[in-house]
This record gives C-alpha cells, structure tokens and sequence, in this order.
C-alpha cells in the first residue's frame, strides 16, 4: 500500500471527525456563557437550570474534541514529517501560540467552571464560562492562521525550507481574515442546531417548557444567524479565494473553459469531466459574481489555469479532484441553508409565545441537528480536497510532505486503528449526547456532583 | 544566551511542567484498581484530579507545539521515527481522557469498570513510554544523513530505554501515591501512602539503575550533582510520607521529577536527538533549531504569557486545596 495515500485517509478521517466538535466546542460555549450571564443577570432558575443542562452537553463533546486535538498535533511529524521539516519555522508557531494562549485558558477555566459552582464568587464563575468561550475562540484563529499558510502561503522566504520574514502577515494572511469569522460563525450555527433540536425533542412532549421554550428560539435564532454569517463571510472567502487559487473556485463549478460571464449550476447529472452534462439546472452569471463581485466578470477554466500552471510550475497536473470539489462546495452551502429553513419554521412555530405544529414537524427539527455537521465536513473536504495537489499551495506538493521513512504497513495499522477507535467512541458520545440531551435539566436543589462538603485543607 | 538555547531551556521547561503535573495524574490512574477498594473510592480519587488534569495534559501539547516551532527537524525526526510509540501514547491519551469524562455518565458497573480499566491502562503507558522515548533521546537513535530514523520499533525496546521506561514509571506512581495522600482523608489517604512507600522503593532502585547507567556512559560533573539532586529529593520525599508529612512529600516529589526533567535534558545537551549511526548525523539545539526570527518572537510570547499560564493554573490548585473524601 502506498503510505501516501494512506495517510492522507488518516489525515481526512481524524480531520473531519475532530471537526464534529470542534465546532460545538466553540459555539456551545458561547451559548452557555449567554445562558449563564442570563441567570445571574435575572436570577431565573429556569436559566441555570438551562445552565446546567448545556454544561453537561458541552462536557461530554469538549473531552472528545480534546482527545481528537492531541492526534492532530502529532500528525503532522508522524506522517507528514517531510512537510513538517519544510514549514515548521513558519507553521509551528501558531500551534505553539494557539496551546500556551488559548488550550491552558480553556482546559484550566473549564475544570474551574465544572467543579467550582459552590467554591467561587458568581461572578468569577461566570467570568471562568467567558474564558472557556474566549479561548475556543482564539484555538481557531491560531490553527486557521496555520491552515491558511497553506492554502495561500505569505511572510516567508525559501531557502531549502520555508523561513519566516513577517510574521504579522502570516497572523493577517488575507485567507485568515476570511476564513476565520467563516469558521466561527458556522461553529454557531452547530452549537445553535443543538440547542435546537434537543429543546425541540423536549417542546413537542410539553417537557419542563421553562427551560426549553427560550432554549429552543435562543437556538433557532443562532442558527438563522449563523446561516446568514455564513453565507456573508462564504462570500468574501470565495472571492478571496478565486485570487489567490483561482484552481479551486473553478473546480468548485467544474468549469472547464474561461467564461464571462460564468452561470452557476445548482446540480449536474453526468460526469463533470468537461464533456457536456445529461442534465444541468444553471443560474447565469451568478458564479461570476461569487467568483469576482459582478455578475458578469470573468472566471478562470480548469483547463486554462492547468495551461498556466504548467507554464508557471513545470510539467504536472494541477487539477484537484473535480466530483469533490463541485459536490463538496454544493452540500456545504445546501446543508447549511437547509439548517437555516429549519430554523425559520421553528421561529415561525413558536411565535407569539405559542407552540403550533405537528409531531413530523418536529421530528424534522430534530433530527436536522445532522445538517450544520455534513456542512462542515464538505466544507472541509471541499477546502482541503480542492487545493490538491498542493500541500502547501504552489510551494509543495502533498505527494513530497509525506513521511519518507514510514512504511504502509506502519501508516495502515495507524490508520486501521484510528478508524476503529474513532467510530467506537462516536456511538458512546452520540449515545451519551441523546441520553442526557433526553434528561430534565437539574434543579437548584440537585447536589452538585463531584467534591463535597466538609473542608480541610492539603495544602 | 543563544536563542537556540534558550529555546532548549524552554522546552526542557514545557516536558518539566507536564511530567511533574501530569505525573501525578498518570500515577493516580494506575492506582486506581491498588488503592480504590470500592467505587465511591474510585470516583473520589479521579476527583483530586478532576478539576486540572485536562489543564496538566495542555503542558504536553504546549510541548509538542513548541518542538515543532523552534526545532522543526527534532519535531518531525522524533514524531516519524517514534511512530509507534507515539501512537500508543496517543491512543493511552484518548481512551484515558474520555475514561476519566464519561465513567459517571451512566449508571453501570460494566460500562465504569471499562472505562477504569482504560483509565489504568491509559495512565500506564504514557508513564512508560515516554521514559522510553527520552532514554532513546539520550543515548542515540539510528539517523540517516536526512536525519530520517532508520531503525525499527524494536530498537526502541533496547535493555536502557526500557530501564528509563520503568524509572519514569515507578516515578509518576509514586508521585501519584504522595498526591492521592494529600488530597484525600481517611483510608484512601492511609493506603495511598503505604502504596506511596512501596512504590517509591521500587522507584528508588530502577531510577537509581538509569542515573548511574547514564551518567556512566554520558554523564560529567554537572550531570553527577543534578543527578544528587534528584536522588536526594526523592529520598527526602519518601521520608516525609513515612512520617506523614503529605505537603513536603508532595513538593519533595515534585522537586525530584522536575530535576530528573532537567537532568536528562542536561546530559543530552547540545545534542537533541544523536545519531548511533555517524555523529555527524545527529540533530543538535544548532542544526534543528528554528530562524532567530521565529525564536525571537516565541521568545517574547512565552516571557509574557508562560508566567500568566503559571499564575491562572497555579490559583486553580488553590481553589480546589481542599482534602477530599467518599462523603
């Protein structure tokens, strides 16, 4: 087995499953700091009581996201070690910023948050829930400002590796800029989705409505909101990225020949190899205008970028998988607007304070908690997949960064494990996820769990 | 001070805070099956560390990061070339930490006694492991010319690196032991000191095995009184738990940890990563290092925020100060 191709299925894999909660990592502590300012702003039990009930949620997916987290890190050096002696000088100091400045602020003021609602002051407790949300917060920029490295690679020299010259533009890479408050608002749209949907399960069985009734609009209306963020900041990050891979916003259309302007296809029947389609549902202009800004400008073809390319990088195919990247660019942007339709009836049912709607309607609302995660996951497969066969866009190439001296056979066991292990643990998380997203929230009078009572001290 | 140094120190200082604070951690896994009889008494234990030890484990991951920003060949040398290792170190760390998490989420004796048993035996491996990846460290690995390690797994499972392997274990058992002793009562804390004894024994004479075996073959001066050093801590540990003096045995362990951390990296200085094939092919603080430019401005971002980490963290220890009980 080639230990190339296998490990970028490791690195695919681990990605996209680290990635499921990563997303709810940072937008359910959002929205229990939200929740929890609530409460001690208005003294409403229902809120802490809401509180409480997201906590627990968010404790059973942050412990995954933080297990997951290690693997990543480790990765890049056990696979991709070639890449990593090339980039490191450039590449390894935001993962270092994004540990020592966001990974201690959230793991140390989540243990204090959990296990300190009877040892602090409220309003540290509630400064501790802001902390967490912070860092999370922080954790994207600093991995996306490496990430973005790689997708448009700036502030640096080659001298046999890449060196660093500015690192104010590696932290200000324009991809950065974009993509971060991409990233962000799209966490909210999965950590809104989850409010949601578990309130949702509660409302249409008239359970504990206190709590899930504002839980259930709170959420819908982040999910609204995330939608439409989404959808602003996707803009911006679409045109950002047709100047800087022009590849990948080509191949995200299967656009074979330069067109002005340049229609954009809802879905194709056929093979998206260039040759005409069975069937196609196309809308004019309007990839022109993700594309440039204006519906009629013009946007690059496969075939005439792969020309330049060749021209600009020597002999070679530069075309990325095109079936991937057309699909993965349609499903992310149809999954999350899904989310966002969802969202709307929800509002629409609960409005004026009323509970309307039939049993299949909310079974929908449930179970569309689904939709933010597929979204997120093309969205990263549309990304990654799309700047391929770039590792490092026009500095490296994936097939050079690999792990020169591990074999398939080591890559394969890895890879084998990972898996197993990976899908083991998303049915116990998902199984735990519907066991307490089905609880009654815990009441005020509920012994806090974890240390007791009596005092003396160690130290 | 040379940058490149000074970057050599600030790593030894990450593996230093995660060994002496995840040492404990790992310790009180493995102990979790000898000292908790019950499990009221299980649940108690992982409690003493509950509250921090996601925090602790950042330290390794702050490590990692920062190998890979100010030595990126040692980073990718080391990760490539200790693949299994570090994948079973890695899969110790996701079941442990999803283990610790999860154990309370269901009320079952099945479901908990395996999330127990992967707490065990996520706490063991790392504590042997990484004893193993560092004694290796220390005495040279087979590096090609690409600095690519060249050996195999086994070669890894050399007599030296599995005697480090034993030390490192043995040490964080025993810290473990002295840490459940302090921060418990009654008889969680009476048997976690006993245990403390009899593992600090067995951690006395396999430490004492490695540092005499090390400092034979590689060790000076400088290396000889560290190593004193960290003898004589242990030693003076050891005592204070036998006389009941839990806070001193504590910092007394804690203090021969985090000198055996500084030790280790002072024998293996300049070098980080020696070549048994040709000298001339090891990686050094020199030639894996990083540009100036970027330990220059890690350098920065570490003076200030490395000592609002310790600030922040440190205060987490005094909120949760508190001895615990099954009560």
């Amino acid at each position: 087995m080639d230990p190339l191709d296998l490990a970028r299925w490791q690195f695919g894999i681990t990605t996209v499953y680290h990635f499921l909660f990563v997303p709810v990592t940072i937008g359910l502590s959002l929205l229990v700091a939200i929740l929890n300012t609530v409460w001690v702003r208005t003294g409403k039990v229902a809120y802490l009581r809401a509180t409480k009930f997201w906590g627990t949620l968010f404790l059973i997916n942050f412990a995954m996201g933080v297990v997951t987290g290690i693997v990543q890190e480790f990765q890049f050096g056990m696979n991709w070690s070639s890449y990593s002696r090339f980039v490191g000088d450039i590449f390894g100091a935001p993962l270092a910023l994004e540990a020592l400045l966001a990974f201690f602020l959230e793991s140390t003021f989540l243990g204090l948050w959990l296990f300190g609602w009877n040892r602090l002051p409220k309003l540290v407790h509630l400064a501790c829930i802001w902390l967490v949300a912070i860092g999370t917060t922080l954790s994207a920029y600093f991995i996306l400002a490496a990430n973005s490295f790689m997708q448009w690679p700036v502030g640096f020299k080659v001298d046999g590796r890449a060196e660093l010259v500015d690192f104010g533009e590696v932290l200000t890479n324009k991809v950065l800029l974009a993509a971060f408050p991409h990233t962000i608002v799209g966490s909210w749209l999965s950590g809104g989705a989850i409010l949601m949907a578990v309130s949702a399960w509660h409302v249409a069985r008239k359970r504990d409505l206190d709590v899930f009734r504002p839980c259930l609009r709170l959420g819908a209306v982040v999910v609204v909101l995330g939608a439409f963020g989404t959808l602003v900041t996707g803009d911006v990050l679409g045109k950002v990225m047709t100047q800087t891979q022009p590849m990948k916003m080509a191949a995200a259309e299967a656009l074979y020949q330069t067109e002005q302007p340049a229609p954009f296809s809802l879905f194709t029947i056929g093979t998206l190899s260039g040759t005409e389609p069975v069937f196609q549902v196309t809308i004019p202009g309007v990839l022109s205008q993700l594309a440039t800004g204006s519906f009629d400008g013009k946007v690059h073809g496969i075939n005439d970028i792969q020309a330049e390319y060749q021209k600009r990088f020597g002999p070679g195919d530069y075309r990325p998988f095109i079936p991937v990247a057309y699909w993965g660019f349609r499903l992310m942007i149809g999954f999350g607007m899904l989310a966002a339709l969802v969202a709307l009836a929800v509002l629409w049912l609960t409005r004026k304070g009323g509970i309307r709607g039939s049993g299949w309607m909310w079974s929908v609302a449930v179970w569309s908690v689904a939709l933010p995660f597929l979204a997120h996951s093309f969205g990263w497969i549309f990304t990654e997949m799309a700047r391929q066969p770039w590792i490092v866009f026009s500095q490296m190439k994936t097939a050079d960064g690999v792990s020169p001296s591990v074999g398939g056979g080591t890559v394969l066991t890895s890879l084998i494990v990972f898996t197993a292990l990976y899908g083991a643990l998303a049915l116990v998380e998902l199984g735990l996820m519907i066991k307490y997203g089905r609880k009654t929230p815990p009441s005020p009078e509920d012994e806090e769990p974890g240390e007791s009572g009596q005092e003396s001290f160690a130290y | 001070m040379e940058l490149t140094t000074v970057w050599f120190v600030a790593i030894a200082v990450l593996w230093l805070g995660y060994f002496v604070l995840e040492g404990f951690d790992y310790g009180v896994g493995v102990l979790l099956p000898v000292v908790g009889r019950n499990d009221a008494e299980r649940q108690t234990m992982l409690n003493t560390i509950g509250p921090v030890w996601d925090a602790n484990e950042v330290w390794l991951i702050t490590a990692g990061g920062a190998t890979f920003a100010a030595f990126p060949e040692w980073y990718a040398s080391l990760f490539s070339g200790f693949y299994i290792p570090l994948l079973l170190i890695l899969l110790a760390l996701i079941v442990r930490g999803v283990g610790i998490e999860y154990r309370t989420k269901h009320d079952d004796k099945r479901w908990e006694r395996r999330w127990d048993a992967a707490i065990v035996v996520g706490s063991f491996v790392p504590a042997l492991l990484w004893g193993v990846a560092f004694a290796n460290l220390v005495r040279g690995v087979k590096l090609d010319s690409r600095h690519e390690y060249v050996g195999t797994f086994w070669d890894l499972l050399n007599p030296y690196a599995l005697l480090g392997g034993l030390a490192t274990l043995t040490l964080s058992v025993t810290h473990g032991a002295v840490f459940l002793a302090l921060k418990t009562k009654g008889d969680i804390s009476r048997r976690a000191a006993a245990v403390g004894l009899k593992a600090g024994a067995v951690a006395a004479v396999a430490g004492a095995a490695f540092l005499v075996w090390t400092q034979l073959t590689r060790g000076d001066l400088v290396t000889w009184i560290l190593g004193a050093v960290v003898a004589l801590s242990f030693v003076l540990g050891l005592g204070a738990l036998a006389r009941r003096r839990q806070g001193w045995a504590f910092l007394l362990s804690a203090v021969a940890i985090g000198m055996t951390v500084i030790w280790l990296f002072t024998v293996m200085y300049p070098n980080v990563m020696p070549s048994t094939i040709n000298p001339a092919y090891s990686l050094t603080v020199e030639n894996a290092a990083a540009t100036d430019k970027t330990l220059g401005i890690m350098t920065w971002v570490a003076v200030f925020f490395l000592p609002l980490v310790l600030i922040y963290q440190g205060w987490t220890y005094w909120v949760f100060r508190h001895r615990i009980s099954t009560s």
